[in-house]
């Protein structure tokens, strides 16, 4: 019997077990399918957003990972050390080896602090605060919940982060949180980000961009920080932006045993081909999720659609067959911009995210890249919609393929 | 996709003014590139081009300010001292790379 071994029951590992599963009774194949993860406890990430204005507690955003694995995937709980490619065996910390046929790579992204000088010093938790942890957003929240005006600085150190949008919609919330407070007037916001502007497609940047000076939030473009110091960001090329409050995403390294294993480039991301999610170094071994290096956001759209096409390749692979359903680097993104209004970006890796309609059977077409209330409303779904549809990696009626549009044209170079 | 004279070259850009034809490049079109944006080319300066250039032609993507510290062994603080302000755009314009399609 073959045996899929998943290294991570996130949403990337999670749905590709169901959807494998799936695939594979389709073929009358039964193989073994095992996913591995440090704990039983499933994160929905997105959710994290809402905690530091207080709309949600970590523990409403977390349940079993078993609970939404098919039965017939097997979870083994435990803290993966490395991979033995040459072998085809992963070895677990607390001495267990797992062998595989096939290896999947779903250990995602986490934030580093410690990467930053000065970053997760003293400070860290009192000035300096982050919320893609379930801690740092509880803490954040606290934070905010005592303040009462002065510097609020929002910075991404380095990209790619997985949700390239979410330290967007955090200002755009954080913005409306305090203007229903009384506090906008006395607190200066500032974005901080090492791109060119708000977001990385040009069409986006400049809407983004747009919403943000509407909201009289600085932007500072182009600053890689160099290190935390006191209460400033001193960039590489020196530049300094003080602060009473930091908000970062710290740079988002894949999973340490990813690098350890000679698996991963200079992020811990496990290169593969961008369309069949194969490692290019190691046959045999895919990455999806986060973990891979491909040209698209770290989302779990992205996880959804990647999915869609791995159980047939696997299928494909394993018979001897070329893998034929190629992933075109399709993300979707809701982008949560204050007083109940959402914006919805969709994209590709050549398709721009542009206006226009998006088509989403039951609730309807949603406007792209423009605020509406119906996009909050259908972000609000997602969670509901993540539990109970996405994670079983059964059809969803949405276009998997990304849409087919005319590159933007815009000008300035570098 | 548009076409534009460099020093009586035609070649082929992107709406960002980016080489979308890596191999229409050579060095006297790096020179010429680099001369656009305010950068006299020093010795250091190509041997950062000549590892985007390769890492390019091995990957298919163009590489990160990072992957040009970690893998190509030339600092971000150098970087920013050899192409000032935005580094990662303008090594991958000079070396007639796509944007670098990394920060996504
Ligand atoms: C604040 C925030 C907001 C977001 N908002 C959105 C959104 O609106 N829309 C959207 O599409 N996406 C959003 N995302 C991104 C989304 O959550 C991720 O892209 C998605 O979870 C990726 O799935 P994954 O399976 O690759 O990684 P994960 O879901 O992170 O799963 C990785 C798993 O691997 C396990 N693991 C790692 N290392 C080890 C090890 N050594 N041993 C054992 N187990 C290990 C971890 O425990 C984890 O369960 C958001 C993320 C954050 C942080």
């Amino acid at each position: 019997m073959k045996h899929l071994l998943i290294l991570g029951g996130g949403t990337a590992g999670t749905m590709v077990a169901n959807r494998v599963l799936h695939r594979l009774r389709v073929e009358r194949d039964f193989w073994r399918v095992t996913v591995v993860d440090r704990d039983d406890r499933h994160l929905y990430q997105p959710g994290l957003l809402t905690v530091p204005f207080g709309a949600a507690t970590p523990e409403q955003l977390v349940r079993s990972r078993r609970r939404y694995l098919e039965p017939g995937v097997e979870l083994v709980l435990g803290e993966v050390e490395g991979v033995d490619t040459a072998r085809g065996r992963v070895h677990l910390e607390d001495g267990r080896v797992l062998p595989y046929d096939y290896l999947v790579v779903a250990s995602g992204t986490s934030p580093r602090p410690d990467q930053t000088p000065g970053m997760a010093g003293d400070q860290w938790r009192r000035r300096v605060h982050e919320f893609y942890t379930p801690d740092g957003a509880v803490a954040l929240h606290r934070r905010l919940e005592r303040w009462l005006g002065g510097r609020i600085v929002v910075h991404v150190t380095e990209m790619p982060i997985k949700c390239p949008v979410a330290p967007l919609e955090f200002t755009f919330l954080l913005d409306d949180a305090l203007r229903r407070r009384g506090l906008r007037a006395g607190t200066e916001l500032t974005y901080v980000t090492p791109l060119d502007g708000a977001f990385t497609r040009p069409v986006a940047r400049d809407r983004l961009g747009g919403m943000l000076e509407a909201r009289g939030v600085q932007v500072r473009t182009d600053f890689l920080v160099d290190r935390v110091d006191d209460r400033r960001l001193v960039s590489v090329d020196d530049r300094e932006v003080p602060f009473d409050l930091l908000v970062t995403v710290p740079v988002n390294l894949g999973a340490d045993f990813v690098a350890r294993s000679g698996l991963g480039d200079e992020l811990q991301d496990v290169p593969v081909d961008p369309g069949t999610l194969m490692s290019r170094a190691h046959p045999g071994v895919f990455a999806v999720g986060d973990a891979t290096d491909v040209p698209t956001s770290k989302a779990g759209s992205v996880a959804h659609f990647e999915a869609d096409v791995f159980a047939d390749n696997l299928v494909s692979y394993d018979r001897g067959r070329p893998m034929t359903r190629l992933y075109d680097g399709h993300a979707n993104c809701f982008v949560e911009s204050g007083r109940g209004r959402a914006l919805l970006l969709d994209f590709g890796y050549d398709a721009e995210p542009l206006p226009g309609r998006y088509p989403l059977p039951v609730i309807g077409p949603l406007s792209l890249l423009a605020e509406t209330r119906a996009n909050h409303w259908a972000k609000a779904a997602t969670q509901r919609l993540y539990w109970n549809v996405l994670l079983h990696g059964r059809p969803v009626p949405i276009p998997s393929r990304a849409p087919r549009r005319e590159p933007a044209a815009t000008g300035a170079a570098v | 996709m548009p076409v534009v004279q460099i020093r009586e070259r035609a070649v082929h850009v992107d709406d960002e003014g980016f080489l979308s034809r890596p191999e229409e490049w050579d060095e006297d079109l790096a020179r010429a590139l680099a001369e656009q944006i305010g950068i006299t080319l020093t010795e250091r300066h190509w041997e950062v081009l000549r590892f985007l250039r390769a890492d390019y032609a091995d990957r298919g993507q163009t590489p990160t300010t990072r992957r040009v510290d970690v893998v190509g062994g030339v600092p971000v603080k150098e970087q920013f001292a050899l192409f000032p302000r935005k580094p990662g755009r303008k090594m991958a314009y000079v070396a007639g790379l796509p944007k670098p399609h990394g920060c996504v």
